[in-house]
This record gives C-alpha cells, structure tokens and sequence, in this order.
C-alpha cells in the first residue's frame, strides 16, 4: 500500500472503468482505490456514484460499512494488532497497552507526527501464535510488550 | 536434496520466510544445491517454523527454527537428518501428527500446495473424475448418506442443502464458499486455502455438478493476504490445467470460479449477509425465508458452504459415504479439523473424528496450558460459543452431546484461558465485539449489543445495582428469540455461560444467579 497523493485523476478513471463493468465491483474499486491512495479521497466520491450508476449516499452507506476503508489518509506506517479472544488468553492485553501507551494514541488514531496507525483487528487467524500484531500488512506472531518494542524500533530506524 | 519450509500465515508470522531466505543463502554460501520447497504448515504450531529435510525418500524435521540457527542446522548436517537440538524426527510419527485422522488435511503440509502434478499423485481429483461419472442426484445422494453437516457452523446437513437447490429451477444457479472466517481461535479455512487450494477448487466443481450451478464464488477475508495470493494462483493454474473452465477435464461440462475479496466485516460470515456483500453492497443481514439455497446470489439458487464442508467432499466422493459416515458418532459423521489456540502449550490443527473428548482434545494434544497455570474455562465455537468450565470437559466433540451442556460445536475452533481470565470481562467484550459487528438490521442485536455492554460495565463496577442481572438476563433472552442472526442470537452464549458457570467474576454467588438462568 502506498500514501500517494491524489492527483493523476487518469488513474482513478481507469480503476473505475475496469471495476464499474462487473455488477459487483465496487468493494472491489474501493480495495484498489485504497491500494493506490492509502485511502478513498471523500472529494472524488460523487465520481465514484456516477461511475457505478449509484446514488452517493449509497456509494458511502457501502464505504462506511466495512471497516477495511477508510476516509482519512494513515500514518506512515500502520501498526494493526489483535483484539479477538484467542490472543487475549495469551496476553495481547499487554501488548495493546504497550503500543497505545508508546505511540500515545488510541485504536484509529494516528500519531502526531503522522508516523504510525493504530488499528485493531478481530483475528489474522493466527490464533495459534498469538498475540498478533500486523505491521505494514506484515504479521507477526507471538509478541509481546518488548518484541513490539523492538519492531517500533525498527520502524523508527527505516523511517 | 529437498528442503521445506512452510508458506502459511502463520508460519510466516513467526520468521519462515527469514529461514527460508537464510537457508537458501547459507546453502549457496557453502556451494550446497538443493531445492527449497514451499509447503504448507502441518498445522503443529508450537513448532513453527518446522523446516523438513528429505534425503533417501525419508523426512526428518526441525522445528521450531530461528533464522539465526540457520547456520547451526548446516553446521550439524541436518541435509542428512543428523541430530540437533531443535531435531523432531519424522514429523509424521510425532504423535500429535499420528494419531489424527487426516482426510481434509491429509496432503497439508506435505507438498507445494500449488504443484497440480502433486496434487493429483497424492490422491487430488479422484471424487471429482468420480462425480463426473454420476447424475446430479446421485452426487447429492451420496453426499447426504456421508452424514456430512456445515462445518462453518450451524451444523445443517449438507445433502438436504444442495437438494433443496438441485430441485430449484432457474437458469443460473451458484456455488458460493464462505472463507469468510473471521471466528476467533480458528484457522481451518486459511490452512486448507494456502496449503491445498486444489482440495477447494475440486470441492466446489462436485457441488456444482451436483445442484446444476456452473459459477461459484469464493468469499474470502481480507485478513487473509497470503491465502489470496496462493488461491488467486491456483486459479490460474486449476484454469489452465483444464480443471476449471468450459471443460472439466475434458466431460464437457463447465464450472467458472471466481476470488472475491471481503473489507473486515464480521458479520458477513453469516450467509445473506456474505451474498449481499457478494453483490457489492453493505453486508446487510437478509430475513429468511427464502434461503439462499432458493433465493440465493442475486436471486438465483445458491448453495453457501463453508471452506471445511466443500473440502470434505472430494474424499467423500473418491472413498464413498459409507467409509466417511463410518467414521464420527450419532449423527456427527466423518472428522472434524479441530482448531486449538489460546493458552495451551501445543496449539495447532487437529483432524479427528467427532466422538474425541474436550479433556483428550486440551490435554493430550493441546498438552494443557502454556502459562502452566490453571486451565480454568474454554470458549468452543468461536466468539459467539460459551464458555465452559473444567467439569464439563469430558464432555465429547459430537453437535447433540455439546448442545446438551448448552456447547456448540461451531466451526471447530478452541481457545483456552488460565485461570487469569475474568468471565465477566469476557462477557462485556462479547458484547461490545457485537455492537462493533452489527449490521443494524435488526433492534435486538444493534441496540441489545450497546445496552448489553453498559450493563457489564455496571455489573463489574462492583456496585450490586439491584436487578442489574435479571436485566442482563432478560437482555439475552430477548437477543437470542428475536435477533435475525446468529451475531445478536448468538453474543448471549458467551455471556450466560460465563455467568452460568464463573457467577464469581460477575460478583455474584451461584445461588443468586442460578434461579434467574432458568428460563434461558
């Protein structure tokens, strides 16, 4: 995934042109869109409709329904970790304090600095490994508080 | 010489891309050729990443492997099996591994998941060359006396669903897979999608041929990148192989498949919710009747089966419903790929036929806590299953058995807490996982869910507020009658047995909350 900036609008117009032909291409549009943008641009919704032959409300009833779309652009990296049962019972309690503590945000928010996301997420399916936590879509199992510490850190050094 | 290493999500989490890269480098650092295999992971997760080695038509693994031990496997001659620290011997003789019954998962782990010519030595496309010599009907037939029942939860039976399509008539029909497995504590759906697509593919050609469907789709996580990326592969392949397309190896028949991938909503694991999301729009519950098995994918008949469920088909049909039913109890048929995870010191997949106990299931496999603590209760069935307690684990793996301790057997997934847990925190989470999951479709779940978790917080707070239980409990009953899914009708279980059997961590005594559970 990448931060880009939302300008070459060819691109969009050629995301929308391949996705609007298929009767249900438009969670599929709003994966690619995000990929290309890090997320869906508010501004070019109405473009969006039009391209689907939806009304907008409709357009962003479907946006706002799932939680892998978002409206507002992430931080530089995005740091997911797993809230579900299964990691709970192997302490991820501690983990997702650590990280909210250290980063100084809370789960949707980004850091001032607009470095890191905190994002939380109800399974990877790595219930076996847990506790999870996901960083720039790359999973890691079996953290914990001083693991997470030294991957943040790693991130700080290729920042 | 043959070196694998597991490509499975898991595995991968845990550094196996690191080992493979590393050995690679070590093996051509030392002038070594060999060929690195990409497998999938046997699903022994404790020993993840579990590098195997074959030298003489033998395995032998090491697990787990760290990328900086890499060198010392080398150093000790682990290419020829020699002994080391980490040595696991012949993974198939671990006795966590051999005493399974595998039939889903019997090539999982084995070999590159993507190799068809593999695929097809080891047993691959033998129900499909067989369903290709049979009618509809005796394909549905054969699939209702395996005694086979939806494994992604509700336990329906698998025969009278496909019938019920087989007998709808329409110009377009579909075969939809919910990979949509967002259940805490599971992991089958992913297993089986990254380490024998092909299993999948063959699964849902047999359904197709036996209600008349010849378009499926696979509803898959978005949480699941690397199963994506291995089944978007497959596809291509299953195409070009003449499996899938105008041409199911060469009968004239036709089956198209399709990838289609979710956003991070929950609740689209129930199935009209995955159909309308499917459609492209908000994954809104739909009232049923009609079922999806008549009023289905854009209307038409649509089978919805979970990744589990069409996977067990091929074996089905390639050793026939009799050897299938005659595994299992009552009328829990055939096996069950049991998910462990949570605090146990061996978590990891465990394929066995329904019948096996909790207490064999936790102890012997699962080798009891990791924390070495107490194991003081089990979630079975994922977030939406009850928690139980120690006194009910000699209960047996079997849907009528678990329902009559107020278990279910969901999609087979486990997770085990010490005795660190707080049932009453447990309880408010289920709630507030609802409210963040609803659809909001209907009252009971959407508000419910919001009320349910300012309840618990005032239950926790300590403070005894007078009926705060019987409301918690009205609550419940009001959620599981008229929810119009198994999110909002489901969410109680973990609650009121979390009350039920741990009534201490809501700070309350047995007697106090006992009376007021009678009626649910």
């Amino acid at each position: 995934m990448e931060n880009g900036k939302v300008e070459s609008k060819g691109e969009l117009e050629d995301i929308l042109e391949s996705f609007s032909r298929l009767a249900n291409g438009l969670i599929p549009a709003f994966h690619a869109i995000q990929n290309r943008y890090g997320y869906i641009p508010k501004e070019r919704l109405p473009e969006i409709a039009r391209a689907f032959n939806l009304s907008q409300a409709d357009v962003y009833g479907v946006l706002t329904f799932y939680h892998d779309f978002r409206l507002e652009p992430v931080g530089r990296h995005v740091v997911s970790v797993c809230r579900a049962e299964a990691c709970q019972a192997n302490g991820s309690a501690a983990v997702i304090d650590h990280l909210r503590r250290k980063l100084g945000v809370d789960f949707g928010e980004t850091t001032a600095d607009e470095e890191v996301t905190l994002l939380p997420t109800y399974c990877f399916g790595n219930c076996a490994c847990g506790p999870s936590v996901a960083v720039d879509g790359k999973l890691y199992g079996r953290m914990s508080a001083e693991r997470v510490e030294r991957i943040l850190r790693g991130m700080g050094a290729s920042a | 010489m043959r070196v694998y290493v597991p490509r499975d999500f898991s595995a991968c989490a845990l550094g196996a891309d690191e080992v493979a890269r590393a050995i690679e480098r070590e093996a051509r650092r030392r002038g070594i050729t060999l060929e690195l295999v990409r497998n999938g992971s046997r699903g022994l997760y404790w020993l993840e990443p579990l590098v195997e080695v074959e030298s003489n038509g033998e395995r032998v693994a090491y697990g787990p492997v760290s990328e900086e031990e890499v060198e010392s496997l080398f150093d000790r001659n682990f290419l020829e099996g020699k002994e080391h620290p980490s040595r696991q011997g012949n993974p198939e003789e671990i006795p966590y591994l051999r005493r399974q019954k595998r039939l889903v998962f019997r090539r999982i782990g084995k070999n590159d998941p993507l190799a068809l010519d593999e695929y097809r030595k080891q047993g691959g496309l033998a129900g499909l060359t067989r369903a290709l010599t049979l009618s509809s009907q005796q394909i549905v037939e054969e699939v209702t006396k395996s005694g086979l029942r939806g494994r992604g939860g509700a336990g329906f039976p698998t025969g009278i669903k496909w019938k019920t399509t087989l007998q709808a008539v329409d110009d377009q029909k579909y075969i939809v897979c919910n990979a949509d497995e967002g259940d805490s504590g599971t992991f089958s759906d992913r297993m089986v999608i990254e380490g024998d697509p092909f299993l999948l593919i063959e699964g849902m050609i047999i359904a197709g041929l036996a209600v008349g469907a010849t378009e499926g789709y696979v509803y898959l996580r978005s949480e699941y990148p690397l199963a994506r990326r291995i089944f978007e592969e497959a596809l291509e392949r299953a195409r070009a192989g003449g499996i899938l397309g105008k041409d199911i190896l060469g009968s004239g028949k036709s089956f198209f498949l399709n990838l289609y991938v979710g956003a991070g909503a929950y609740v689209c694991g129930e199935e009209t919710s995955l159909l309308e999301s499917l459609e492209g729009k908000r994954g809104m519950i739909r009232p049923r009747p009609p079922l999806p098995a008549v009023h289905g994918l854009w209307q038409k008949p649509t089978v919805v089966n979970n990744v589990i469920t069409l996977a067990s088909v091929p074996v089905i049909l390639a050793e026939g419903a009799e050897a299938y039913a005659q595994l299992g109890v009552g009328r829990s048929k055939g096996t069950l790929p049991v998910q462990l995870s949570g605090n146990l010191r061996r978590p990891g997949l465990v394929e066995v036929p329904f019948g096996i106990t909790l207490e064999d299931l936790l102890f012997e496999y699962g080798g009891g806590t990791a924390s070495g603590r107490p194991l003081k209760a089990i979630q079975i069935g994922g977030p939406l299953g009850p928690y139980l307690p120690a006194s009910l684990f000699h209960v047996t793996l079997d849907y009528e058995e678990l329902a009559k301790v107020r278990g279910i057997v969901g999609h087979g997934g486990i997770v085990a807490f010490d005795d660190t847990v707080n049932l009453g925190e447990m309880a408010r989470y289920a709630m507030e996982f609802c409210a963040e999951e609803s659809c909001g479709k209907c009252t009971p779940c959407r508000i419910g869910s919001t009320r349910g978790m300012e309840l618990m917080d005032k239950i926790l707070s300590g403070k005894k507020a007078p009926g705060s239980i019987q409301l918690l409990v009205d609550l419940c009953d009001v959620m599981i009658n008229a929810s119009l899914c198994g999110l909002g009708g489901m969410t109680p279980f973990p609650v009121l047995s979390g009350l039920r059997h741990f009534p201490e961590d809501f700070g309350y005594a047995k007697e106090e909350v006992e009376p007021l559970l009678q009626k649910v």
